[in-house]
């Protein structure tokens, strides 16, 4: 099996469209994947700190790498600009009416932070940035998120984990269905109230594609 | 399409104030047709037409076939404020205009997080790799050479109706509940993939990951992937379309849009949940308390009044009306849904028509003599775990408003005398 793993015999197996390769699955379909495929593609992380590569960077390489990188669209200190994702800031408002949810306010892991970074931005030019770049980054949004207050602080792979993010704990499983089910009781078919009013109108607010003042519109995906 | 979209705009509430009459697709053709009768009869039969004596194009012309030019107000519509760029954002199904269960693949709404990856599939490849017995790498050859299964399942955003969380906002079906689409998927079972792989005994959670410059990821539990999720190469018959994954994506059935991840390159297999940006940033729901929901997977039992709906007027007078609408649950199929007229004192059921799929919309139908007085019409359904659609109201007194996603709430139309329809909330 070993020889067939060498990459000129894989190619030419390949080439001819046969997966002789294949290590006894049911249909005996696909090829082993060889370890540096592995490694080119596994890039993910956890909030246990596996995937995480050998790198390190701290708060003030960070402010400069974030300045010629980030900021253009999440702003200096992370505040973002225009409808960009604010990324710091936030914290003691996710019972307020307007919550602002930041990586400070939050998010739960700093593994997020890391793997997010490094997979998917900067937007329009993803994986572009070296390990020790995103470890920079990380500590610089960090310190901006007051989850640091050294701005000699810096990250590495060994401190990693020693890191916790303010809102961890406050994340719990999805306890639906939490409305009525059959169960309860059919639901009602006649007379179940005594008056209907009309409480609100989308033609108060006026924000539908076509309408004269969209910018008014309230909410957002993203 | 030789037309503009503003010669054959669909009739919307601002369009149809102004003019006092839908200047609309083909169907408002007929009250115009009736009001310019002549004693002597209706022009649309006395005068010959083009299509009556010349030649059309011949079989050649279309190779590829679009729909009729007075289709052409018949498309996806984005809302530009939702989203800081059109590149990671999201449009919506014209739902109002279509019928039946089955989306078309042209109308199908798109969400993408970094635009819309172009995949060669000679240089498109699947890999599984983790807590397997041997690590694998499929071409798209291979993935079509496993057994395949047919299934027609919705898809539908998690963030479909968020908007209206806090009230009415957006005027249409389209864009209150529009970020849904209904297919038949061809795809190999997953669990196929990983019985050739082989699972170690401690595999207990999947990381599918996407080919585009986002690279979303999600963890899914095994137990899902085990039971129902498929690896998608077609949608309706032919190839998925490139905004939709092209060539192959994840289909997991019943639960939201975002775990259905497109340009499928790698699923990993481990033994605890990644906790990624999709899964705790994003896709999680806020509560009041200021505590978050995560992992709500499953899309609940939800339905909508499509036509009529504020983009759809009634155009006729006072008589005979017929409502549709779809309803759909991640848990199962719907066991039936209610129409109310007023607003939700009285309830009757409405009618189901065509398949009745597991994980499926299902198209309903409620006819009636409008007497033209104004209507507040609601549409409620039932699932068969026996889940009831509930009020926004209800919804909000668990949740709050601030949860983003997962909002099933019914909705309500208040149809005015005119025939004009509007999106309201009702005490």
């Amino acid at each position: 099996m070993s020889k067939f793993l060498k990459p000129a015999a894989l190619l030419a197996a390949l080439a001819v469209g046969v997966t002789a390769a294949h290590a006894g699955g049911k249909f005996g379909l696909g090829r082993e994947a060889t370890k540096d495929e592995v490694a080119a593609w596994d890039i993910d992380i956890r909030p246990d700190g596996t995937g995480l590569p050998d790198g390190k960077g701290n708060v003030s390489d960070g402010e400069e790498i974030f300045a010629e990188r980030c900021a253009v669209c999440h702003g200096d200190f992370g505040e973002g600009v225009d409808r960009w994702p604010v990324l710091a800031g936030g914290h003691g408002t996710l019972s307020s009416d307007r919550p602002v949810k930041t990586i400070g306010s939050y998010w739960p892991y700093l593994s997020t932070v890391y793997d997010y970074i490094n997979r998917a931005m900067p937007f329009g030019e993803a994986q572009s940035l070296t390990p020790d770049e995103v470890y920079a980054i990380t500590a610089y949004l960090l310190y901006m998120n007051d989850v640091v207050t050294d701005d000699e602080f810096e990250l590495s792979k060994e401190n990693f984990t020693e890191i916790r993010l303010p809102n961890e704990e406050n994340f719990f499983e999805d306890p639906r269905p939490d409305t009525a089910t059959l169960r309860d009781g059919d639901p009602c078919m006649s007379n179940c109230k005594d008056k209907v009013e009309i409480t609100m109108r989308a033609h108060v607010l006026d924000v539908t594609p076509d309408s004269e003042d969209d910018e008014a519109a309230a909410g957002s995906i993203d | 399409m030789t037309k503009t979209d503003d010669t054959l705009r669909a009739p919307s509430r601002r369009g149809f104030l102004k003019s006092g009459i839908a200047v609309g697709g083909a169907l408002a053709a007929a009250p115009l047709a009736g009001r310019a009768m002549a004693s002597e009869g209706d022009p649309a039969i006395l005068e010959k037409k083009d299509w009556n004596q010349y030649l059309g194009d011949g079989v050649d012309a279309r190779p590829y076939g679009h729909p009729s030019e007075f289709e052409a107000h018949v498309v996806r519509r984005n809302v530009g404020w939702l989203t800081a760029d059109p590149v990671s954002s999201v449009n919506f199904t014209p739902l109002h205009e279509l019928d039946g269960i089955i989306t078309p693949n042209g109308l199908c709404f798109e969400r993408h997080h970094a635009g819309i990856a172009e995949v060669d599939p000679a240089e498109h490849r699947l890999m599984i790799n983790g807590l397997v017995d041997r690590e694998l790498v499929f071409t798209m050859q291979d993935l079509m050479r496993f057994p395949r299964e047919n299934r027609v399942y919705f898809l539908e955003c998690a963030a479909n109706s968020g908007m209206e969380w806090r009230g009415a906002q957006l005027n249409g079906c389209q864009f209150t509940h529009g970020m849904i689409h209904n297919v038949m998927y061809t795809g190999v079972p997953l669990k196929y993939l990983l019985e050739e792989a082989g699972l170690k005994t401690n595999a207990k959670w999947l990381l599918p990951e996407g080919a585009d410059a986002a690279g979303m990821t999600r963890s899914v539990p095994l137990q899902k992937a085990l039971d129902d999720c498929l690896v998608a190469f077609r949608m309706n018959g032919e190839a998925l379309r490139p905004e939709q994954g092209y060539p192959v994506r994840l289909v997991v059935p019943g639960w939201e849009g975002n775990m259905w991840v497109k340009w499928l390159r790698r699923i990993e297999v481990g033994d605890e949940p990644w906790h990624h940006r999709e899964e705790t940033s994003k896709y999680t729901d806020l509560m009041a308390n200021g505590k978050a929901r995560r992992f709500t997977w499953e899309m609940d039992v939800k339905s909508v009044i499509t036509n009529p709906s504020p983009q759809a007027p009634i155009l006729h007078d006072k008589g005979f009306t017929v409502l549709t609408g779809l309803a759909w649950s991640g848990r199962g199929t719907i066991s039936r849904v209610d129409v109310s007229i007023d607003g939700g004192r009285n309830w009757r059921p409405a009618r189901i028509d065509g398949p009745s799929l597991g994980k499926s919309a299902h198209r309903f139908y409620y006819e009636f003599d409008w007497d033209g007085s104004p209507l507040l019409l609601q549409s409620r359904a039932v699932d068969s775990q026996g889940i009831v659609q509930p009020t926004k109201d209800a919804l909000r007194a668990v949740r709050g408003t601030n949860s983003i996603y997962h909002n099933n709430g019914i909705q309500t139309w208040h149809v005015k005398s005119g025939g004009e329809v509007e999106n309201v909330e009702v005490s």
